[in-house]
Parts: C-alpha cells; sequence; structure tokens
C-alpha cells in the first residue's frame, strides 16, 4: 500500500484503517474486555479520565482498548466525546472532607486528628519483577478486613484548616465568583485560578511532572511541604428545583493535594505576619503523582514577578495540554508542499543572490529565527 | 448511538457562531473561542472544522481541499467527517461548493459573494514572530504597536537585501489589524484584499477565529522600496495543464532528481485540462500590490 497523498487517499485511508484493527488483534489470545481493563488497569484509566476530562471508568477503559493502551490517544478519544455532551449542571462546591477515604497521608505532621491511611500505595515496596504474574491463576487476594473504607460518608477535616486556625495559612477567599468552565468559556491569559486549576486537573501529567520538577529542582523555588493527600470516594451533589437541600447523584474516586510553600503573603517583604502558600492538586481516580504535581504548578504560577518557567502561566498552561500539543506535534507528517515550494523559492532566491555576490549568506532569517 | 447534527452539540456551536460575528464585525481582530476537541486531531484542521460545524446546514454542498488539492488524505479524512456528521454533500468543483475549507491555500477560481472560505490556522498570531508572550501581543494589537513587526522587516532586508518571510506573509487588515493570513504562499494574499467572499479563520489548538469580511482592504506589509513579492516560477507550466499562471507544486520526478511541476490546485487543473482559457477570475491583477490608501 503506497502512501498516495494526491489520488488514491481514499482507498489508502481505509486500508490503514483495517490494517489497524489487525493490529490491534493480532495473535491468539482473546479479545481484552473492558470489564477487565476497568479492574485491571486501575491506574490507566484514572489517568484517561483525568486528561479525557471525564469520569466514566468504562468509556475510558473502551478508548484504552481501542487506542491498544496508548494513554494520550485514549484521553484524545474521551475529550473527542466529551464535545459532544451538553452540560447540564454544575454542582455546588464540594466538601472533601466528606470523602469516603481509602487513603491519607500528611507530611507535615507525624500524626493528626483521624490518623493517617497508608491505603494502596506502591511507594513502599520493592520494585522487583514479580514473575508470579507472568502466569497468575486463582482467585483475587483478599483485602485486609480493617482497610476497606466504610459505606457512609465520614467527617475528617483537612489538616490545612488546623493550620488556618493558627494563621499560617491564608483564609480562602469566601466571596470567590463563579468557576470559570474553560470548556464553556473563551479564556485569555491572563486566566484567573478556577481556568488554571481547570487547565491543571486535565494536563498532560508527563507535561506537568515535568515542570513541576524543574521548579523543585532549582529552575523556580517550590520547595513544599504536603500538608495533607487524600484519596477517596467524593459525593457529588447537585440542586434540584423544588428540593430543599443538594442531593448526592453518586460518588467519584479522586485524589486531592494540598501543599505549602514559603512565599506566601508577608513572606519576604514583612508587611504581615508571614503565612505559608497553598498550592492546590485534585485529579479525578487514583494518582498521587498528577495531584502533587498539579498543587505545585498552581503554587508555583501564584509567584508575583515570575522569572522560571514553571512560574509562568502562559509558559505552563500553553504547552502541558497533552491532547493539544500532541496533534500539532503530529500533524507535521501531514503534506507541507505549498509551504515548502514557498520556502524554496526564497531559499533559492538568497542562493542565487550569495553566490552572484561571492558572499555566504551568514544572518538567519526572520522566518528562522524563534520569537 | 447517535450524535448531534454536525458532532458538536448546538451549545458550542452556537459559542463558535458568536465569535463569528464579533470577528465579522472587526476584521483581523482575533476573536478568542471555545474550542472543543473533535474526533480529528488538533493541528489538522479542527479550527476550520469548528467553523465548518458551526455554518453547515442541511442544504449546503461542502468542498475540503488540503494543499490546494482534493484528494489530499486529510482533505478526504475532514470530508468525510462532514458528509458522516451532517449529511451535506460534498463537491470537489470550486463554483458548486457553498463552504470550502482549506489548508494552505486560497483556490485559483475566483470565489463569489455567496461562498465562504473557512482557512484551517495553525498560529493566529502574526505577532508571536516577534514576541512570544500574548499578554503583551494583545497590548500590541489594542494599541496598533506594530513597530517591532516592522523593524524586523527591516532587519531582515538588512541581512538579505529582501523580507524572507516565505508562506504566511503577515497582512494589515481594513488598515487596522495585523493578521496572519494562514500559512498560504505569498502567491495567494493579494487574493484576500477586496473579494467578494467571506474569508474566516479558525484556530482550533490557539482557540481564536478571526474574519475578512468581502471588499476589505487587506495589505501585504513591505515598503515603499522593497515592495512586496509573490513566489515566481520562472516561467515554468503546469505538465498536467499547461497553465503558467497557478502556484505550482514541485515533484521530483524520476531519480535522476529531474523535477516537474503540477497545479497545486487540483480542480482548477482538471478546469484547465478540459479548457485551456478557463479562467482564475479574481477581480485584480495577482502581481500587484495591495497598497493601503494615502490619507
Amino acid at each position: 500500500m503506497g502512501y498516495v497523498a494526491v489520488c488514491g487517499g481514499e482507498n489508502a485511508i481505509r486500508s490503514s484503517e483495517t490494517l489497524l484493527q489487525f493490529y490491534r488483534r493480532r495473535g491468539e489470545t482473546d479479545s481484552i474486555q473492558v470489564q477487565q481493563i476497568v479492574e485491571q488497569m486501575r491506574l490507566a484509566v484514572d489517568r484517561v479520565m483525568a486528561e479525557g476530562s471525564l469520569y466514566d471508568p468504562t468509556l475510558a477503559a473502551l478508548a484504552i482498548k481501542q487506542a491498544e493502551g496508548d494513554l494520550v490517544e485514549a484521553a484524545f478519544l474521551v475529550r473527542a466525546y466529551r464535545s459532544t455532551l451538553p452540560r447540564l449542571q454544575t454542582t455546588p462546591l464540594l466538601r472533601t472532607s466528606g470523602m469516603r477515604l481509602i487513603r491519607r497521608i500528611s507530611a507535615a505532621f507525624k500524626d493528626v486528628p483521624g490518623g493517617q491511611i497508608l491505603g494502596p500505595t506502591r511507594d513502599y515496596t520493592q520494585r522487583l519483577l514479580d514473575f508470579s504474574l507472568l502466569d497468575e491463576r486463582g482467585p483475587a487476594p483478599q483485602p485486609p478486613r480493617a482497610a476497606l473504607p466504610g459505606d457512609a460518608p465520614e467527617e475528617t477535616e483537612r489538616v490545612s484548616e488546623y493550620l488556618r486556625r493558627e494563621g499560617l495559612l491564608p483564609e480562602p477567599s469566601r466571596d470567590a465568583p463563579v468557576p470559570v468552565d474553560i470548556t464553556r468559556a473563551p479564556v485569555s491569559f491572563p486566566m484567573p485560578r478556577s481556568a488554571r486549576l481547570q487547565h491543571l486537573a486535565r494536563g498532560d501529567e508527563g507535561g506537568m511532572l515535568a515542570l513541576a520538577y524543574s521548579s523543585m529542582r532549582g529552575f523556580g523555588n517550590v520547595h513544599p511541604t504536603v500538608a495533607e493527600l487524600r484519596v477517596g470516594y467524593l459525593p457529588v451533589r447537585i440542586t434540584v428545583p423544588g428540593l430543599p437541600e443538594p442531593v448526592v447523584i453518586g460518588e467519584i474516586l479522586a485524589t486531592e493535594v494540598e501543599l505549602m510553600a514559603r512565599g506566601g503573603r508577608g513572606d519576604g517583604d514583612g508587611s504581615d505576619a508571614p503565612q505559608f502558600g497553598l498550592g492546590y492538586g485534585f485529579a479525578l481516580g487514583h494518582n498521587d503523582r498528577r495531584a502533587i504535581c498539579m498543587a505545585i504548578l498552581d503554587r508555583s504560577m501564584m509567584t508575583e514577578q515570575p522569572s522560571a518557567p514553571a512560574e509562568d502561566q502562559e509558559f505552563v498552561l500553553s504547552h502541558i495540554e497533552g491532547i493539544e500539543a500532541q496533534g500539532f506535534t503530529n500533524h507535521w507528517k501531514l503534506p507541507h508542499y505549498v509551504d515548502f515550494q514557498s520556502e524554496l523559492d526564497q531559499f533559492r532566491a538568497r542562493r542565487a543572490a550569495a553566490s552572484a555576490s561571492h558572499e555566504e549568506p551568514v544572518a538567519p532569517s526572520i522566518a528562522e529565527v524563534p520569537a | 448511538m447517535r450524535y448531534t447534527f454536525a458532532f458538536l452539540d448546538e451549545q458550542s456551536k452556537r459559542s463558535v457562531r458568536r465569535a463569528l460575528l464579533k470577528a465579522v464585525a472587526i476584521p483581523g481582530y482575533q476573536v478568542p473561542f471555545v474550542s472543543r476537541e473533535l474526533p480529528i486531531s488538533y493541528g489538522w484542521g479542527t479550527g476550520g472544522i469548528q467553523v465548518t460545524c458551526a455554518l453547515l446546514g442541511p442544504n449546503d454542498i461542502v468542498k475540503v481541499i488540503d494543499q490546494g488539492a482534493d484528494d489530499s488524505v486529510n482533505a478526504l479524512n475532514i470530508k468525510r467527517f462532514f458528509a458522516r456528521t451532517a449529511d451535506v454533500f460534498t463537491t470537489t468543483l470550486t463554483r458548486e461548493a457553498t463552504i470550502i475549507q482549506t489548508r494552505h491555500r486560497i483556490p485559483e477560481e475566483c470565489l463569489t459573494a455567496s461562498q465562504i472560505l473557512v482557512l484551517q490556522v495553525p498560529y493566529p498570531e502574526p505577532l508571536r514572530l516577534v514576541e512570544p508572550r500574548e499578554t503583551e501581543t494583545n497590548r500590541m494589537h489594542a494599541e496598533g504597536d506594530y513597530g517591532r513587526m516592522y523593524v524586523a522587516l527591516y532587519e531582515d532586508i538588512v541581512r538579505h537585501g529582501e523580507i524572507t518571510l516565505p508562506w504566511q506573509y503577515p497582512t494589515l487588515v481594513n488598515g487596522r489589524y495585523l493578521m496572519s493570513p494562514s500559512p498560504i504562499p505569498r502567491f495567494d494574499n493579494p487574493k484576500l484584499h477586496m473579494a467578494e467572499c467571506l474569508f474566516l479563520f479558525g484556530a482550533g489548538r490557539e482557540k481564536r477565529v478571526y474574519a475578512i469580511p468581502p471588499h476589505t482592504a487587506v495589505e501585504s506589509l513591505a515598503f515603499d522600496d522593497y515592495p512586496f513579492r509573490a513566489e515566481s516560477f520562472h516561467g515554468r507550466r503546469c505538465e498536467r495543464c499547461g497553465s503558467t499562471d497557478t502556484y505550482l507544486d514541485e515533484v521530483i520526478a524520476d531519480v535522476s532528481g529531474r523535477r516537474s511541476h503540477q497545479c497545486s490546485d487540483t480542480a482548477f487543473c482538471l478546469q484547465r485540462q478540459a479548457n485551456p482559457a478557463h479562467p482564475r477570475g479574481w477581480g485584480h491583477d495577482l502581481t500587484s500590490v495591495p497598497r493601503k490608501e494615502e490619507t
């Protein structure tokens, strides 16, 4: 099959699609069931839900299957599907203190009211390949009984509240404006915090990790303390006309991180008693790394005079958007005959002029100079 | 499971149309819009597709070209998308289409007052050449502060003897807004000036739309002593239709490296093959330089 870009393209596209189906299912094994992906590729599903910006484990698993495990492509499939859905409701603010917790840790205090819950984590495992999984049989192992969350949500106050009472953290603004939804309202820079947080919540994890790491490593100055990381089932409420109280319509699994870093109000200029600044991270599903990166970038972008890349909201938010970035990166495979012909016209004219004057063209052209 | 007509939900299409109305009202001004994800990747024409989706009605006839060609794989894929989600008629005949979506070319055949050309735009910001920050380019546009752009062009002339921007050559629209014409070749820039048709530009990834309404002055940046220059094909002709006045693609014809040339606009080339006198019909001399009128 030749890639004929000028004619016969339709056949080429169809053949390519058929080939994809062949590669997706080659071999002798049974087709992977979507439910298996939901249950056994838990963290892949969670990442696709976060970057796909849609809480639906089944559709995320379907996307992973369809994309042959390419998680960026899977998130893209989910995002595209999301574009077809109308927005029906906006929930009132969700209170994460009411999560059914499966994991909760604080790096700031040895013990906190409500306790530390290690929960399911690979943090303290030894990363040895488990060869027994090569041919895993038999039933799933039973969890320790006491380690599963209760059925009913319990109020567990966030660690940040204790620090707030002491004045170490600023009070959250109670007259916060209605959050911007970047998928419904056009936004431009500088963006309000709600838009920044939404960008971060759906950003590409690899990109966020790189930028957050740059900030803690030296290009920037966020040295955070994790006040709290919690993972659990968060009840989602909506208001229904005619009912006095919001009603719970279901739960989502989510990860929340609050971290503190120096450089809050009054820290540095001595105008006030110094406070820590708070960075906030939230991820659909269970993803510690993602939520920590988000919190670091949230904090670093509050820097008033940005000097490092991770402090500059235009730099961060424009480039962590994985679905956009992968698309544009891939688009260089498209034909560029017309543009290249135009380049050739310029280039040949410059070469002709240079050889006529026996001078080497040395200076870069304006088209080659990055702004 | 059924999708909405033209894929996007109705709220999203309406928001694109609102942005387009504003764009038409302020020629050359980049209007932010809510760019939604499509089942086609960002960078592959999503701005144009969203504009077209917002415009499509059941009676529209759509043509899609990529680099001038109707049967290029990406054009075909986008056309398939419109046919699949909006059930519209598609065509390759330029004059038959009500909406033409294009990447990197303006058709050779003149468009009429009843046609809309939707251009796909990768980089909507012409000032990106001299300034990476949107907060700063917004200010420059608001104040009409385009001095740095002219200085950059001047420096280019000092270094190279001419302005070396190849495609996506910046224009001044209606004497007010600096505008990127999208990566069309310089050859196509003059077609934007005082045209009969409506030009709509969509940048999906960068979330901007802008427009050139009919009969709008569009000037390619230049200096009096260094005029705008379109690409030259040095009298070469299309090996298929024999045209010498169209934009040509260069093809490496055989292993000896010999080059041949073909019209980039495949539909126009077919017309010319049938009738060598088939006119282009753009109402002005394509080699002339549209200049802002002195006031």
